[in-house]
């Protein structure tokens, strides 16, 4: 059998059999359901039921505060010390007051009495509809037609549509795109740092255990890296698709159980609410904005589709690949360099400082993908995996992402034969402290 | 007969320093050949060239008459001085790993492997992992895993290293049996006691520049330096002066009634001269000659004294 393939098998199974990478497996989607879960869940957590008992004195607000799925108001004119018995008693959560000169005064206070303190959503709510009522109500004062006001306050939402070669109309979403070539970028990065370290410490260990020099008696030093960089490439890769489709499977099956009510509702809510909308545009702009929400997903939907995601697929496979690759080398050779991790300090930092850089470097591309500057460093193999990938979003020239592909495979290239070179001669030296003179002259050594 | 291994006048330079200075021996198939020489001689550059790890920067090494290639490499068992194995990983796991590393087939390997394991009685070690060994348990799978491939040259450096004096003789046994079974041997030690114990022939580096070889019988004998030790009872001081025309005392010590003298015959006396002239003075209970040992002719080629100061070796 092929010795380099027998090489990646080792590294490959001896990593996945682990008890670390099985944790990290099951626990990493865990975490990511968590958090598309826990906000959700935590939104969903306030919504138990309030009474409110409403004592106004100033008799403007009786009967006009709208009641809620959650909050229900009643209304009396018993003195407040009657009514803060019937909170001890639990026939209601909350009371407020409404002084006499609530309607006059420049800033209204109402007062809140509770035994149990209710949520922020609960307060807001309360408060934005009293601010609704106070409002019509200082409007009809002034004898102002209030849903003449409301016609004129329309949300504005921008709909951006790219005109394509063949003249056909595509909707895109500037947001979307940012996203999604952020979400790459910030993949790529973590996956280079994750497992490029991997490699490293692989071949501290081989090099701790003197294990080395009997392997290179059997092979050749090259395809001992190599089988470790594909090797460590495969478990990243495993891990990753297995993230995925756990990440999937929990957050839907947990969706599916915790909030199958909620979600009913809410579709229902939506058809109604878009019957009442096609009535009434624009005569109640709270509804209008419920509305909104879920057109929005649809729309968001749409936009992905037009983003070509196969391209952006296939791009994202090949920067993670060659990018990987390209770390991987030099991280490689750090290891081979060093006796234990706590050495590698000072050789680790220029291979970071490459991909910190193009992280930084990545925000001001989002702002302007086609500068100079963007254009430069998502060509130079060193920072592109991470560059090109935020600016892949915002259609490129296609011969800048060719150049960019060919300069990433070069700079694949010519870096695994660099480190390839530090890491024959670095593997078999021990007890040494490696000076970057040294790194240097290693590379002209003749095998 | 072709010499399994030929080289060359190899010579081999790092950065600031020559490793190895126009190196050429021969080691004869089926013998067991001592590569010696102190620390930093170049013997590990050597080994290195040998097995392929690096190469020389001119000269060549042949193996069975065939300029060295990657063909070669499964035909070359290495045991490093500096060695060790996966610590996670398991013994068997771990050997059959090795063994295909050096060309053999899964199944074949281990066949082999069963059949070591048993010898040597670790078969209850096969999935336990190596950290879980003791050092010298562990120098016996790394040993195994050296051989299994019956390779036509073995290279041992310090193969005894980590043993208890037990598993040492085992090994040993190994070392012979492999001989007789047609392997050869390079064997790289410190330890002179078994280079005269098992090797037919050596190489002596130092300082990148091969000082001495030949066969252990051989340079033994020509480092004798007609130097005799002699054991009698009687008068000492009249022994002496019978003494004194013909040979040098090196040494002297006593017990009770018996004298012990080391002498070298100056001159071309022979030791028939010697006992002659002292036979009247004393009763001679033994008379030998002084072979050097390996651990003499080491420190003085190295240290580069031309003739053999044997006041230290009583043992023969």
């Amino acid at each position: 059998m092929n010795k380099l393939l027998l090489i990646i098998q080792r590294e490959y199974f001896s990593r996945v059999k682990k008890k670390s990478f099985i944790i990290m497996t099951i626990l990493g989607p865990i975490l990511m359901a968590g958090l598309m879960i826990v906000p959700v869940w935590l939104a969903m957590r306030d919504k138990t039921e309030h009474n409110i008992l409403v004592i106004d004195h100033s008799g403007l607000f009786i009967d006009k505060l709208p009641n809620s799925t959650e909050i229900k108001f009643h209304y009396s004119d018993e003195p407040i010390q009657n009514a803060k018995q019937k909170l001890s008693a639990g026939n209601f959560d909350l009371i407020m007051e409404i002084s006499r000169e609530a309607i006059n005064e420049f800033k209204t206070s109402p007062i809140l009495y509770y035994k149990k303190q209710p949520g922020l959503s609960t307060e807001e709510y309360i408060s934005n509809n009293i601010e609704n009522i106070l409002f019509d109500y200082r409007l009809q004062g002034d004898s102002i037609d209030v849903s003449k006001i409301r016609n004129a306050r329309r949300p504005v939402k921008l709909l951006t549509i790219k005109v394509s070669e063949t003249g056909k109309d595509e909707k895109t979403n500037t947001e979307i795109n940012m996203a999604i070539g952020f979400f790459c970028a910030i993949a790529i990065y973590f996956m280079i740092f994750l497992y490029g370290s991997q490699v490293m410490r692989g071949v501290i260990e081989e090099k701790t255990n003197r294990i080395v020099e009997v392997i290179v008696s059997s092979v050749k030093p090259f395809q001992l890296m190599l089988g470790k960089i594909i090797g460590v490439a495969l478990v990243g890769l495993t891990q990753f698709i297995l993230w995925i489709v756990l990440t999937l499977i929990i957050s839907t099956t947990v969706n599916s159980v915790l909030f199958k009510d909620q979600i009913a509702d809410t579709m229902k809510q939506n058809s109604q609410m878009e019957k009442v909308m096609k009535d009434d545009l624009g005569a109640n702009v709270q509804k209008m904005e419920k509305v909104n929400s879920p057109n929005e997903v649809i729309e968001l939907f749409n936009n992905v589709n037009n983003l070509n995601f196969a391209k952006i697929i296939a791009c994202f496979a090949f920067y993670f690949l060659f990018g990987y690759l390209l770390y991987a080398a030099l991280f490689a050779a750090v290891g081979s360099a060093v006796d234990s991790e706590s050495d590698t300090q000072q050789f680790i930092l220029p291979i970071t400082i490459p991909l910190i850089l193009s992280f930084i470097i990545a925000q001001s591309v989002v702002a302007d993908p086609d500068s100079t500057m963007a254009q430069f460093f998502s060509i130079f193999p060193l920072t592109s995996p991470i560059v090109m990938m935020v600016r892949l979003p915002f259609d490129l020239p296609i011969w800048e992402l060719a150049l960019s592909m060919i300069f990433l495979v070069l700079g694949f290239l010519f870096f695994t034969w660099l480190a390839g070179k530090i890491y024959r001669t670095g593997i078999l030296m021990y007890g040494k402290k490696v000076t970057w003179k040294e790194l240097g002259k290693w590379i002209f050594y003749k095998s | 007969m072709i010499p399994i291994l030929e080289v060359r006048n190899i010579h081999k330079q790092y950065a600031n320093h020559i490793a190895l200075r126009d190196v050429s021996f021969e080691i004869k198939p089926q013998s067991i050949f001592g590569l010696l020489g102190p620390n930093g001689a170049g013997k590990t550059s050597l080994i290195r060239i040998i097995n392929q790890i690096t190469g020389p920067d001119s000269g060549e090494i042949l193996l069975n008459g065939h300029k060295l290639s990657v063909n070669h490499i499964d035909e070359i068992g290495y045991l490093p001085e500096e060695r060790g194995l996966y610590k996670k990983m398991a013994v068997g796991e771990q050997a059959l790993y090795l063994a295909q590393l050096k060309g053999l087939k899964k199944a074949e390997a281990k066949e082999k492997l069963k059949h070591w394991f048993k010898k040597f009685e670790i078969e209850a070690w096969w999935d336990k992992k190596i950290e879980e060994l003791s050092k010298g348990m562990q120098q016996k799978v790394q040993f195994i895993v050296t051989v299994l491939h019956e390779p036509k040259l073995l290279i041992l450096d310090e193969p005894f290293s980590g043993f208890d004096p037990i598993n040492a003789q085992l090994i040993k046994k190994e070392i012979l049996e492999l001989r007789e079974k047609g392997s050869t041997i390079i064997f790289s030690t410190h330890n002179m006691g078994s280079v005269e114990e098992l090797c037919d022939d050596i190489a002596l580096i130092n300082k990148s520049e091969k000082i001495l070889d030949g066969s252990v019988k051989d340079i033994r004998k020509n480092y004798k330096s007609n130097t005799f030790k002699i054991s009698f009872k009687g008068n000492l001081i009249g022994f002496t002066n019978a003494l004194w025309a013909g040979a040098e005392i090196l040494e002297k010590s006593s017990d009770e009634q018996t004298h012990t003298l080391v002498v070298k015959l100056l001159g071309q006396n022979k030791p028939n001269d010697l006992l002659q002239a002292v036979l009247s003075h004393a009763e001679i209970i033994s008379f030998n000659e002084i072979i050097p040992s390996m651990n003499d002719i080491f420190i003085s080629v190295v240290e580069n004294k031309t003739t053999l100061n044997t006041q230290s070796s009583f043992t023969e």
